[in-house]
């Protein structure tokens, strides 16, 4: 966080915050490497907002280190790390314009009035702000108030850029617009970003990689399909999107992966029975799971009735339930669902070994 | 919309009492006073253009500004400083600044000026002290001219300045401070540039009902003015109820009133009257 230019390497160490009797955040470690878009995702209250506080320097951790290039900067105050930071609210300054607040930075840096003009100039164009610089935040629209936030956040050349929830004012078509250009930006200057969102969706098309959190806890960091095909518990793989969940029994390893009977029917698993072994849930995620006339042999599938039906246009969602209870949801082709429903009876559903993962049996 | 309008219709009767009792015992007794300001001693506008030759109503106009102005600057400054303890301090440091604001308004600004007085004339502490430490001699004036009267106003006034103060100040976005901050901004630095610009609407609301509530000031004056720092209203009082010069008082009751009214519409165009308390 401290040369200009560079992108930072973060390494925290054994971070806790408790506020009174509350734990915000438990052992958290983690490094975040040089460059990468790093995603902090979790329901609120989850702890990824406090890391974020902790990483600007606004909060001070109750245990652990902190890490910038190797340099310990737990005890650094915000003003000395000048991580670049996006607040949700933009948090501008309401009485300087729009170039007034992309050069605090910069004066505050006392750099010369004619690099302070040329490095707003080129910040300013660089995110389609022409035209805006005399205004005030107050005669802008949210996509534009946020633009200006991102500009006063990068042009000091800060070793990371935190961003707390930045789209969350703003609506749907302009979060897509203002993503890919957080994307851009950050291919451009190469910074470390470290992103924290509770929309999943986002956190999966943005990040190189993405860290869950839930109460305080981190639950698995990784690249955007490894959380989403091969997460390491129930609530990361129900929180990345919508799964289906089937008991499993008699979990074995096997050749190739594992294998167990799910409602009296041997199924396989590419992955391997590593933490589970007995008792499991299959999770399966909707789209990888296809209605069937018949499951062939040595092929996973369990039998199903066909209840209910929601269509999507692209495709239709699918409610079924197995013969022993499971409510399980798939995504199909339209057709295949007017099929499936106007039969009435059972159908089978079918899925490649490889994508079905294990979980722990109950709890998280 | 209907909604609108019942609360709007409300809003209006409850205002309604206040209202109607401005108007007859203020407005309508003040219209008496204007008809004066015309009629006394002879119909015309004599009056107006005594004022403007005066020698005497004009020092006491210029005195009354001046105090004003200084009164002004040094209880919004005073009072800035105390604001910003009670809205950003500790727990603690609330309670006292609390008790520091809240205290002055139970006693009465007549007890106040003889406390002061007590307190600045020749034989009072501040003098008795310094002089049985041996720091001064002859006995400092500190009352009885404008120095005590600029005193005693500012300590009347710092807590009217602190409300519209501490509006601003606890309207302000937090995350913005924090901004200026994670930007490299020292903690000085985002007081003046960030800070103090942002509470700017509480500043100009507390300058100007200090402004206003000085130029009428009559009791504090009088007392710690000693006859000597005579200001507008006190002349006023001189005029109407000492010398029979009825026609004069009313005219620069009148000149005081549309000033005053004249601060107000400009304060107004600045701030909303809800940033004021």
């Amino acid at each position: 966080m401290q040369q200009p230019g560079r992108a930072a390497e973060i390494k925290a160490i054994g971070i806790g915050k408790s506020f009174g009797s509350f734990r915000a955040l438990d052992n958290l470690t983690l490094d975040i490497g040089r460059g990468e878009f790093l995603t902090l995702l979790g329901p609120s209250g989850s702890g990824k907002t406090t890391f974020l506080m902790i990483l600007a320097g606004f909060v001070q951790p109750t245990e652990g280190r902190l890490f910038s290039d190797g340099t310990d900067i737990t005890d650094r105050p915000a003003e000395q790390r000048a991580a670049g930071m996006v607040f949700q609210g933009y948090a501008l300054f309401p009485h300087m314009s729009v170039e007034q607040n992309i050069a605090f930075p910069l004066k505050v840096r006392k750099k010369s009035a004619a690099e302070i003009k040329r490095r707003v100039g080129e910040m300013i164009e660089r995110v389609g702000l022409v035209g805006h610089a005399k205004k005030l935040p107050s005669q802008l629209s949210g996509g534009q108030q946020q633009r200006v936030a991102l500009a006063r956040a990068l042009v000091f050349e800060p070793g990371v850029l935190l961003l707390d929830e930045p789209f969350s004012a703003l609506d749907k078509s302009l979060r897509g617009q203002m993503q890919a250009e957080m994307k851009r930006l950050h291919q451009e200057t190469g910074t470390t970003f470290v992103f924290v969102t509770h929309d999943q969706s986002e956190a999966l098309a943005l990040s190189s990689r993405v860290a869950i959190f839930n109460h305080g806890k981190l639950l698995q960091v990784g690249a955007p399909d490894e959380v989403y095909d091969r997460p390491d518990n129930r609530f990361v793989a129900e929180f990345l999107g919508e799964i289906n969940m089937l008991p499993l029994k008699g979990v074995q390893p096997a050749d190739n992966g594992s294998m167990g009977l799910c409602e009296d029917r041997a199924v396989n698993m590419r992955c391997k029975a590593e933490k589970v072994r007995g008792d499991a849930i299959l999770a399966i995620r909707p789209e990888h799971m296809s209605i069937a006339r018949e499951a062939a042999v040595g092929e996973n599938g369990i039998a199903a009735t066909a209840i209910a039906s929601t269509y999507l246009g692209a495709a239709t969602k699918l409610d079924l339930t197995t013969r022993e209870g499971s409510r399980v949801t798939v995504s199909v082709p339209n057709e295949v669902a007017a099929a499936a429903l106007s039969k009435g009876n059972s159908v089978w559903l079918t899925w490649p070994a490889e994508k079905g993962f294990l979980l722990p049996d109950g709890g998280q | 919309m209907r909604g609108v309008l019942s609360d709007r219709m409300g809003a209006a009767l409850l205002m309604a009492p206040l209202l109607v009792f401005l108007a007859l015992a203020y407005a309508w007794p003040f219209l008496g006073v204007v008809k004066w300001s015309f009629t006394l001693p002879t119909p015309g506008l004599g009056q107006y253009q005594a004022l403007l030759t005066d020698d005497l109503v004009q020092s006491v106009f210029i005195r009354t500004l001046r105090i004003a102005a200084i009164v002004t600057l040094v209880s919004v400054t005073a009072a800035y400083a105390i604001t910003v303890v009670w809205v950003r301090g500790t727990p603690a440091q609330r309670l006292i600044a609390e008790f520091c604001i809240l205290v002055p308004f139970w006693i009465s600004v007549l007890t106040r000026a003889f406390g002061w007085v007590a307190l600045l004339s020749n034989r009072g502490l501040i003098n008795t002290w310094l002089q049985s430490i041996g720091f001064i001699s002859e006995p400092l004036a500190l009352v009885r001219n404008e120095f005590g009267v600029v005193v005693g106003m500012t300590h009347f006034l710092i807590p009217f300045a602190v409300f519209p103060l501490a509006s601003a100040m606890r309207s302000l976005d937090e995350r913005v401070l924090l901004a200026a901050r994670g930007l490299g901004s020292s903690r000085m630095r985002t007081f003046w540039e960030v800070f103090v610009p942002m509470t700017r609407s509480g500043i100009i609301g507390a300058a100007m009902i200090v402004f206003v509530f000085s130029l009428g000031f009559f009791v504090t004056p009088a007392i710690l003015g000693g006859g000597r720092s005579v200001m507008i209203a006190e002349l006023i009082y001189l005029r109407i109820f000492q010398s029979p010069d009825w026609g004069l008082g009313a005219a620069i009751s009148v000149v005081l009133v549309l000033f005053v009214s004249a601060l107000m519409a400009i304060l107004f165009r600045y701030v909303k009257p809800k940033q004021l308390v």
